[in-house]
Parts: C-alpha cells; structure tokens; sequence
C-alpha cells in the first residue's frame, strides 16, 4: 500500500527503549494501541526508579543522612522539571498526588466544598465530554453543599458548544471545568478561552490535563487556567503518581484532602497548623520512586519534544483516519480534521460489538479499547453503549495503523 | 460456517447471528434485567412458569457482544421446559461449558450476564450458586 503519510521519530529506534515492546503475544508482534488508557514505560523510567530502589532508597525530607538528602534532592528535582514542563512559573505551584482523579477530587473537596469561594446555590460549569472522574467529585461538592452544575454540550462532530458559555456562565459561576483533550473523541478544546470566560465573573478554570500534557505542548501561563491535573503513567511514567498545578494564590485557598505527617507544620492535641504550598496536599510518605520516574518521564519527551510529539501523532492519525475510512461499515467519532483532534480514535463497525473488535484484534496481537472509556455521559449523549478506541503515542509508526486496519478487515470477516 | 479466531466459534457467531428465542414475552410471569457496568451491554428476560413450576417459555432481548448474545440464546434454550428445580442447575460453570470456547476473564462476565438475568427473574439458585 502507498503510503503518503510521512513519520517525523525514528519510530523503530524509539520502539527500542521500551522493553515490553520487544515482546510477542501469541506470536504476533505487540501493536500497542491503548496509551489513553495507560502508556508504555521506556528504560530511562524503569531504570530511574530501580536505582532509586538499589542505591538512595529513603523517605524524603526528614533524614538528617546523606541518602535521605539524594532522596529529597532528586524528589525535589523532578518537582523542577514538572513545573517546566508545563511551564510553572514555581515548583512550588505544583504538587505530587496519586493521579488526575486525586488532583481533581482534591480540587472539589478542598477548593470547593470546604474552601470559602464556593457557596450554596453558586454554579460549576461541566462539559458533556468529561472522564467520569471530572463528573463525580463535582456531584459530591452539589450534594454537601447545595450547587447546581451545568453543562456545555457537544456537537455532532465532538467540539464543546462554545456559544453556551454566554448563557450558562453567570455571576453564581465559581468554577468552570473542562477536559483539555477528550479521552473518547479527541477533541482539543478551546482552554485558554474557556479560562478567560471564566475569569469575566471571577470563577476559576480547573483543566484536566490528563489527555493534553502526555501528547502537546501544555504551557500553564499561556493558558491562564487555575487548576490543571494530569497523571504520570499517561505519559510515559509510572502509576501512582500524578500532578496537580494550581496558581499560588488559589492553592492558598485549597484545604488539603489528606491529614498526617508532611502536611502540617505544627500539630498540638486538637490542632494543626497547615504546612506551605505544595507540601499542605503531600500527607504522608508519598510516590518516592513513582515521582523520580515521573521526572525521568518528563526528560524522555523533553527531549523529543513536545511539538514534535504532537506533529508526530497528528502524522500518526491522519493516515490513521484515513485507513480506517477503507474498512467498510466503520464509523469514526469526533472531529475530523487532525489539527482538532489529538491520537484517539473512537470507532464502532455496522456488524460487530466493540467487545467484539476488541477480541478479534486481541488475536491479531493489537491492542484497543472497547466500552464506555469512563465517559458515560458522552456515550448517552451519542446514544452509544460503547465504542471501539485506538489511540497513538510515540512508538507507534503507519505499520501499526497497517496492522490495526488489516485486524479490522478481520472483523468484517468473522462477522460479515 | 467457518470457524474464526478466538473465541468466535461456528456455534457462537451460529447463535450471535442467529439468535434463539429472542424477543419479549407479554403476558410473562416473570423478569429479569441485568446490565454490565464494564460495557453498558444490557439484557432483559421475561419468562413463563406454569402451575407445575415448569419454564413455559422464555425470551430475551438485549444489545449486546457476540459473547452475551450467544450466551443468552444458549441459555434460554438449555432452561426451557425445566422445572424450577431443575433450572437451579444452571450455574457458572454449565453455561461457560456450553459456549465452549475460551474466554478472558472481562469476556466472561459477558457470558455470564445472561445467567445474571436469570438469577433475577427467578431468585438465586438455593445450592450450587457459590460466585
Ligand atoms: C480525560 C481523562 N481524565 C481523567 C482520567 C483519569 O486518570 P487516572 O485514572 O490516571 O486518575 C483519564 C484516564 O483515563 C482521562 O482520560
């Protein structure tokens, strides 16, 4: 097949830093094709981790020894070049928790319900596209405090209604939430105009970034949002570790979520004063290793590069989309043109249930998704039990799309 | 027909495609609907009992994968003109071994919701019914 489509990475060489890309299932080269889910992790991250394990293992900022000291250093250290990466103006704005639901349930729990901003019968300002975890914490905060949420909608091509925000933002509006990148259609939405609406009645922008900062060039002040979450394990690090940034002056207003040692800087019996920014949200002995591979994460695509990261999957998608427009029955989610869409392809086919493409496949040695992607609303906005979801990173080349369209051309097969 | 790969055996995509005793029954004398919160699949059914505490007749209807759908029809036949009693056999292990193939553990709670339904319509079995 002639492909016009061009790859910006030395795929094959950046396939050889992951070792369990090396592997085979059912004797079949592994085509991985579920990074929305969760990536693959190169090396450099397993390696970081290990040597933390075998060389300087000790708890962070409390020993008086040397290796206490390199513990906290290299903690510390990858504190510095999170912040960079999405561009912090301070490490101090950004702070260690478990993933993008942690992050963003300590938002709703510490900023809005028991923070002074949010009042009852003030409003938030969801989307229809959310993950489930920038659904739920918001119910809870409505429940014990009395808010109304809304919601912008979708339209048939998966972008956010933008004209919505006229008459749903009011003066009630304290918070205004948004998915940066949708983990089902793709969708980039409009943040730094969602965030500057928002700042028109004084309400915070809370961005989940859990999509956006593993795949382009995240830059938190060009943005202006308030809030913004992510997860290591989404971009090349481990799990059990994730990231939430939050302009100084509105961490300042959150209550933390967790109370124990770290988080205070004094406890008497019946009291507690609340230790500085970012460290008040840190309670307790945290992720050390998963946060020292999230910093050799960070330093994996720094160096390759956001901007190309991006080019590279928009090259990655679009032969994507339009090989799979060859697959008779097919149908693809979400916006159309790649400029609009990050590496996420959500697709249902006429004859087959997406558990079904997804076991086919699974023979085929290529790995997708299939189900509701924790995004119910969204599917019953489409009215959509489930879909079938291929997503790209930076070790998959057009022969992984190839193998992912020849796997379909089996489906059609099996079920034709 | 061929058979095709995994678990896509002559028999499954034979009652995928083909399916038995699919539908609703009106006036049933009972119902049973279970969805799986994984993938949103859904199946519902109505059932008959006579007197004598035998299955009349039963039908299902749901969306569903392959698997569940299969599954359903396969089911729907094995408990057809039973007893109660007898019906409480079915369990985990009869209706995995009647679809035959191998399946992932995510699959098998697909081949398992039909089963679910049952249990609904009719109570939990009173033995045998461990997991
Ligand atoms: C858009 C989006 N938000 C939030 C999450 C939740 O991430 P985690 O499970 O790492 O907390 C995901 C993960 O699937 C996601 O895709």
């Amino acid at each position: 097949m002639a492909r016009t489509a061009k790859v910006l990475f030395d795929v094959p060489e950046i396939k050889k830093d992951f070792p369990i890309l090396q592997r085979t299932v059912r004797d079949k080269p592994l085509t991985y094709l579920d990074s929305t889910a969760t990536s693959q992790k190169p090396r450099q991250v397993i390696d970081a981790m290990t040597d933390y394990y075998s060389r300087y293992n000790a708890n962070v900022h409390r020993a008086i020894y040397e290796l206490g000291e390199e513990s906290t250093r290299e903690y510390e250290g990858a504190r510095e070049r999170v912040a960079a990466f999405i561009g912090a103006k301070d490490p101090m704005e950004v702070a260690y928790t478990k993933s993008t639901t942690e992050s963003l349930n300590l938002v709703a729990y510490g900023y809005a319900l028991k923070g002074k901003r949010v009042q009852k019968g003030d409003e938030i300002i969801g989307t229809v596209l959310e993950h489930h975890s920038n659904h739920v914490p918001w119910h809870f905060v409505r429940d014990l405090k009395g808010v109304t949420l809304k919601y912008v909608d979708v339209d048939e091509d998966g972008r956010l209604k933008m004209e919505q925000y006229d008459d749903l933002i009011t003066k009630r509006t304290k918070v205004v939430t948004v998915a940066q990148v949708s983990n089902v259609l793709g969708t980039i939405n409009d943040v730094k105009e969602i965030a500057k609406r928002a700042h028109e009645v004084g309400a915070v922008c809370v961005v989940d970034a859990a999509q956006s900062v593993p795949h382009m060039p995240v830059d938190v002040r060009e943005l202006d949002c308030d809030f913004l979450a992510f997860s290591g394990h989404k971009m090349l690090g481990p799990t059990g570790v994730g990231v939430l940034y939050g302009k100084k002056e509105v961490l300042e207003e959150t209550e933390p979520l967790l109370g124990g040692g770290e988080m205070i800087s004094e406890v008497h019996l019946g009291t507690a004063k609340w230790n500085d920014v970012p460290y008040k949200f840190e309670g307790g002995t945290p992720p050390i290793a998963e946060v020292i591979g999230l910093g050799a994460a960070v330093d994996y695509l720094t160096k390759l590069g956001m901007p190309a990261v991006r080019q590279h999957e928009m090259n990655v998608t679009g032969y994507a989309l339009q090989e799979l427009s060859n697959v008779a029955g097919l149908r693809v989610y979400g916006p159309k043109d790649v400029r609009q869409r990050g590496g996420v392809v959500s697709f249902t086919m006429a004859k087959a249930h997406p558990h079904d493409i997804a076991s086919i496949l699974d023979v085929e040695g290529v790995c997708i998704r299939s189900g509701h992607h924790c995004a119910q609303p969204l599917m019953d906005r489409y009215d959509l039990a489930a879909t079938a979801r291929a997503s790209f990173y930076v070790y998959n080349d057009l022969e992984d799309v190839d193998r992912l369209a020849a796997a379909l051309q089996k489906v059609n097969e099996v079920f034709g | 027909m061929g058979s095709g790969p995994g678990p896509y055996q002559a028999q499954i995509l034979e009652h995928y495609k083909h399916p038995h005793n699919r539908g609703t029954l009106d006036p049933s004398t009972h119902k049973g609907h279970e969805s799986n919160s994984l993938c949103g699949d859904e199946i519902a059914l109505t059932l008959r009992v006579d007197g004598a505490n035998r299955i009349e007749d039963v039908r299902f209807d749901g969306e569903g994968c392959a698997i569940s759908m299969a599954s359903a029809s396969l089911l729907t036949d094995a408990v057809k003109g039973k007893t109660l009693d007898e019906d409480a056999a079915m369990d985990r292990a009869s209706v995995l071994q009647s679809l035959g193939v191998p399946l992932s553990a995510v699959r098998e709670q697909c081949a398992l919701l039909p089963l679910r339904a049952l249990r609904a319509a009719l109570g939990p079995a009173p033995a045998a019914q461990g997991h």
